[in-house]
């Protein structure tokens, strides 16, 4: 029964009082969230060793096993215990893994940031093949999604103005009454960007957001309240 | 020159405002405080300010003292003190006023909420919607077991302090639950060890539940890295390899989200996403099979256990939003007279302002 109810009682006490500080700066309360915090930090430090350990076992375990992919496992061990090592030899040689001169630096720019560059790199590729899908004509909705899709694309992009002006210089060629200056100054796509971004973008953004904001605080009843214990297992 | 204590805060500010005298030869300006009005004023501040304001916090500030201010402004050739401004006691505030707007509108939901749980106790039938989403974890589930292939989690960048990774902890028992009885395996690569511990709590939980324990493998439920894009690496190197047959994305997602969704599409997976992340809600809905969008994840465990309770708060949520398109409905007519008889009677628009301003963010 207690490991139901002190876990719960935790919870409820601990809530009350953050909701409390939120309200009160007087000490005690006040910088109650940001102490509440740094032991969260504390605590998350020590959990990464979790983390490695789990890591390290599982790659081992595959390598061991030779199960398929263990050379890449033990590439990933090697790699580990090698950046290991490198830090603590910057650690010791230049007082911090981090001072500029320190090997372990190296690591970190000539190999973590590229690789991680050329990860996000590929997102471009990615987003042209999702966009490909999302944007095919099989529905009235799916079209106008591509239609404001192009529009704001084409609002953002410098094509768009230039587009936009041979736009313009075709209307003063049929209306040469029409100022050719006011025509470019209109930035038809650009207003037509701002305008989708600003009203049905905005809406449809905000109607979302103030539902999870809805929601987050109904969750955050249930679990005060005892009713959602599913975080515990029960 | 004008002290005062720093209003809703814990102590130790106070907040000095002057007027600028405006000569362009004017370099800035230097405050200094004493604890008496004839004793020793010191700088607080050595850099020269260039404003109109400033907030003294140093750490030598103590509660319940008396201060006393002066400001000295600066040329290049010459400098001139003010009057001396005091005495100001700086004074920690049981309250934070500028937080009521918050407070009110904390009460007013909470007694709803409660009011609705209390009626769903009472055992008033409360009905929730269908969510499509939700509905599609045991087809997505199914067509694994029929291909013979695994399944895949993910809460994404999600820590545990993140409420969408506890709303996703229900929908991973569920999943790990089925996953037992069907004799899936259930692979949970993690970004955070501590959600890993949490996960492999909740799949142990299921698996047992499901009358398998015998079937769970802490070694499926692995941490990966906390890297964002070497979690995304990661992850798509398990599902080019492992080839899941359902995959489903449920938690904290950044950048890494299509790159994550659409490497489960190149593998045939069918895929079921939900985030609180609105910006990548878009990039789910193009490459994922069902995307549960706003507040449906958080409806996620009532929708799984509809017991009356938890429908209660769903009730209460629903209730609410339409409260609120009511305001919001109300302040936009509002404003627009507000905005249209400006000319007219000027008091509407400045009555409109103050609203607005009330639901302001707090400080």
């Amino acid at each position: 029964m207690f490991q139901r109810s002190i876990p719960l009682f935790i919870v409820l006490f601990t809530a009350l009082l953050l909701i409390v500080a939120f309200f009160i700066p007087h000490k005690p309360f006040g910088d109650l969230e940001s102490r509440f915090l740094n032991w969260y930090a504390i605590i998350s430090g020590f959990t990464f060793l979790l983390g490695l350990d789990s890591l390290t076992r599982h790659h081992l375990l595959k390598v061991i096993r030779r199960e398929k992919g263990w050379f890449y496992s033990l590439l990933l061990v090697l790699s580990l215990f090698a950046t290991l090592t490198v830090g603590l030899y910057s650690w010791v040689k230049f007082s911090s893994p981090f001072a500029l001169r320190a090997p372990f630096m190296w690591l970190y720019k000539y190999m973590i940031i590229p690789l991680q560059a050329t990860m996000f790199a590929t997102l471009a590729f990615f987003i042209f093949s999702a966009a490909y899908r999302a944007f095919r004509i099989r529905n009235l909705g799916a079209t106008l999604l591509l239609i404001a899709a192009c529009l704001v694309m084409l609002g953002n992009v410098p094509l768009g103005s230039s587009i936009w002006q041979r736009i313009s210089q075709l209307v003063h060629l049929v209306f040469p009454n029409t100022r050719l200056d006011l025509l470019y100054q209109i930035e038809l796509f650009a207003q037509i960007k701002d305008w989708l971004m600003a009203i049905p973008q905005a809406a449809a953004g905000r109607g979302i957001g103030i539902g999870l904001a809805l929601g987050g605080i109904a969750m955050s009843l249930r679990i005060i309240l005892g009713i959602e214990r599913t975080y515990l297992s029960s | 020159m004008l002290v005062k204590d720093n209003p809703n805060d814990q102590g130790q500010a106070i907040v000095i405002t002057w007027t600028h005298p405006a000569p362009e030869s004017l370099l800035g300006f230097r405050i200094f405080r004493s604890t008496s009005p004839t004793g020793d004023f010191t700088p607080v501040e050595p850099e020269l300010l260039n404003r109109t304001d400033y907030l003294d916090t140093d750490t030598l500030l103590r509660d319940g003292v008396a201060y006393y201010y002066l400001i000295r402004a600066y040329s290049a050739n010459d400098s001139a003190s003010s009057a001396v401004a005091g005495p100001v006691i700086a004074r920690a505030q049981w309250f934070n006023a500028s937080r009521l707007n918050v407070l009110v509108l904390t009460l007013i939901i909470s007694a709803l909420f409660i009011y609705y749980i209390l009626r769903a106790r009472q055992g008033k039938q409360m009905f929730i919607r269908k969510i499509s989403g939700l509905d599609a974890i045991d087809d997505a589930l199914g067509r694994a077991t029929e291909m013979g292939k695994p399944i895949l989690f993910s809460f994404g960048l999600g820590y545990i302090t993140d409420m969408v990774v506890i709303a996703a902890l229900p929908l991973l028992r569920r999943i790990g639950k089925k996953s037992a009885e069907y004799a899936v395996r259930l692979i949970v690569p993690n970004s955070d060890p501590i959600v890993m511990t949490a996960a492999q709590e909740t799949v142990k939980e299921a698996y047992t539940e499901a009358g398998r324990p015998d079937l769970y493998n802490p070694d499926n439920i692995t941490f990966v890295t906390s890297d964002q894009f070497g979690y995304a690496a990661g992850v798509d190197g398990i599902i080019l390899r492992e080839r899941p047959g359902a995959i489903f994305w449920l938690g904290y997602f950044y950048a890494e989200s299509l790159i994550l969704a659409e490497t489960g599409h190149t593998v045939g997976a069918i895929q079921l996403a939900g985030t609180t992340e609105t910006t990548q809600l878009p990039f789910f809905v193009a490459a994922c099979d069902y995307t549960m969008i706003g507040e449906e994840i958080y409806a996620a465990s009532c929708y799984l256990k509809p017991e009356p309770v938890m429908l209660g708060t769903i009730k209460g949520e629903d209730f609410i939003k339409m409260l609120l398109i009511f305001i919001i409905t109300v302040l936009v007519f509002f404003g627009t007279a507000a905005t249209l008889l400006n000319r007219n009677i000027p008091s509407l628009q400045t009555v409109f302002e103050a609203i607005v301003n009330w639901f302001s963010p707090p400080s």
